[in-house]
């Protein structure tokens, strides 16, 4: 417990230290693990190869709102349907806003 | 203080978490030189090797140690032995790994571990010492399951088949030199096991195979479980579509031994079985590195992790992955899973040697594609999210599912699917 509590005081010092880049870095690695599960389909950083869609570079909004169909039922699909309904709306948009960051 | 020294201090965490911290945000990462060895080169361990240097911006030497010249892919092997592909199609070479990625590959086996100097010996003499080490050996064979396949030429005549390689094209063989009217046996041990839709996959494979080319043969299943282990509706109604009094599945069988010599199944409770081509997976446990190295805490047959890191419960700096740990509820042992476990500990690891934060929210989904004809195919999808309460994987309440029916587009998909994490894990 006492290790806990100097741990816990050493992050929140290093944390204001580095004002908040700690978090936001913290949440860049978090998104960037959540689309790495996204390539095992679509290949590394979503450049896919051929059989399935490549993601590298895509319109943001259009992906999400691929992904958002998908969710809802609204596009038909084999199984995207029930991979997307195992994310929120906003992990949806985060995964799509990596993907599309990415270079072609 | 060797820079080792002091990457090691920093990756131990706790004494100095702060430190580590602050390193981390003033650049990111100051992990240069801190070595990872990873023992195995499956998709749990190239896929760790690789996502080390993606994630570690290269800062992290990795150090791949695996005994195969080539990786070979269990997933599609079955359509090797069906006869819808050859083995250079699920044959791929390590040399990306070393080319795009800069990961050292050492072709050798790892004859121990030594936990507390933190060093790897090879079976050919070298040593490798190593900040955090990746155990991904895959599965082993309880053989002494099984004590008739102890004897001289046994293994050599009755195949598992279950590890992608020289057997995977021997029962191919076996199956081409068997004469219309035989019969082929294969024999499923009790889950769990690597790969819980595989075994039917194959038979619907061998029985295609018999189908065009000895339609007077005969597929029988002996099943330890007591029910098909995974698509259990989408099997049986391509079983009854396509391969209607050709294959025969009896649930609840389970081989207490084999006479190689005679082709002859034991069971525990049933009459021996004789067939004209046997096609026995024992049992398995972990890989025998696991083991050897006290990994294997779960009935000695499988290795407990921290699913945040995928550390090992048991010994420190030791992570493991794959086939070989003691899986989360509804966790299958595939190839996919292997995959994403590979990605996950490596950012653990390379946050780890850096000081950063673990990933507190791990999400990540498994696929698995069975061809049931030559060209169709059935998957089985689920989302697996980190339960912090329980410290655990757990599928994500109304999502996966199964395939709605066999058909051509999965089929294009589960090639999809391959050509991607063949890509993901080694190119």
């Amino acid at each position: 417990m006492k290790a806990n509590m100097i741990n816990k005081l050493k992050w929140l010092a290093a944390s204001a230290l580095c004002v908040g880049t700690v978090g936001a870095q913290a949440e860049v690695s978090q998104i960037r693990l959540w689309a790495a599960a996204c390539a095992t389909c679509h290949s590394t950083g979503g450049h896919a190869q051929e059989g399935n869609e490549s993601l590298a570079g895509k319109d943001k909004d259009e992906m999400f709102q691929k992904l958002m169909d998908y969710k809802s039922g609204r596009k038909p699909a084999t199984l995207m349907h029930q991979l997307t309904a195992g994310y929120s709306d906003e992990q949806l948009l985060q995964i799509s806003a990596y993907f599309a960051a990415q270079k072609k | 203080m060797q820079r080792r020294q002091f990457v090691q201090t920093v990756g131990a965490g706790s004494a100095v978490a702060g430190l580590g911290l602050m390193s981390g945000c003033a650049t990111s990462g100051r992990a240069s030189g801190a070595k990872v060895v990873v023992v195995g080169g499956g998709y749990g361990g190239a896929t760790a090797a690789k996502y080390l240097r993606l994630f570690s911006d290269e800062r992290i030497q990795v150090t791949l140690v695996e005994p195969n010249a080539n990786f070979v892919s269990c997933p599609m092997s079955n359509l090797v032995v069906g006869g819808y592909k050859k083995m250079a199609d699920i044959t791929m070479p390590y040399t990306n790994l070393e080319k795009r990625h800069g990961v050292k590959v050492v072709r050798d086996m790892v004859a121990s571990i030594d936990p507390d100097k933190r060093t790897v010996k090879l079976a050919s003499g070298g040593e490798l010492p190593y900040d955090r080490l990746i155990v991904s050996p895959g599965i082993e064979f309880m053989w002494d399951t099984l004590p008739g396949m102890a004897k001289a030429g046994a293994r050599d005549k009755v195949l598992h088949a279950w590890k992608a390689g020289p057997q995977t094209l021997a029962l191919r063989q076996q199956l081409e030199a068997m004469p219309d009217g035989g019969v082929y046996a294969l024999t499923i041990p009790l889950a769990p096991y690597r790969c819980p839709p595989g075994p039917y996959e194959r038979a619907c494979m061998v029985a295609s195979y018999f189908k065009t080319a000895k339609p007077k043969s005969k597929v029988m299943i002996f099943d330890a479980n007591d029910g098909i282990q995974s698509k259990k509706g989408l099997f049986m109604k391509a079983w009854k579509d396509h391969y209607d009094g050709m294959i025969e599945y009896r649930p609840s069988h389970r081989v207490i031994d084999v006479d190689a010599a005679t082709n002859t199944l034991k069971f525990d409770f049933n009459d021996d079985f004789k067939a004209t081509v046997l096609n026995v997976v024992p049992n398995m446990r972990a890989g025998d590195i696991a083991r050897n190295t006290q990994l294997t805490t779960a009935n000695d047959r499988w290795c407990e992790v921290d699913f945040l890191t995928f550390e090992s419960k048991a010994v420190r700096y030791i992570h493991v992955l794959g086939d070989a740990i003691q899986v989360a509820p509804a966790m299958p042992k595939s190839a996919h899973m292997a995959n994403q476990h590979g990605k996950n500990c490596a950012a653990a690891v390379v946050a780890l040697l850096t000081g950063q934060d673990l990933q507190a929210l791990p999400i990540y989904a498994n696929t698995c594609y069975s061809f049931v004809t030559a060209n169709e195919a059935v998957h089985v999808a689920s989302v697996h999210r980190y339960d912090a309460v329980k410290k655990t994987m757990l599928p994500v309440p109304g999502s996966g599912g199964v395939s709605k029916a066999a058909s051509h587009l999965e089929g294009h998909y589960a090639l999809g699917w391959a050509r991607n994490i063949w890509a993901d894990t080694l190119a």
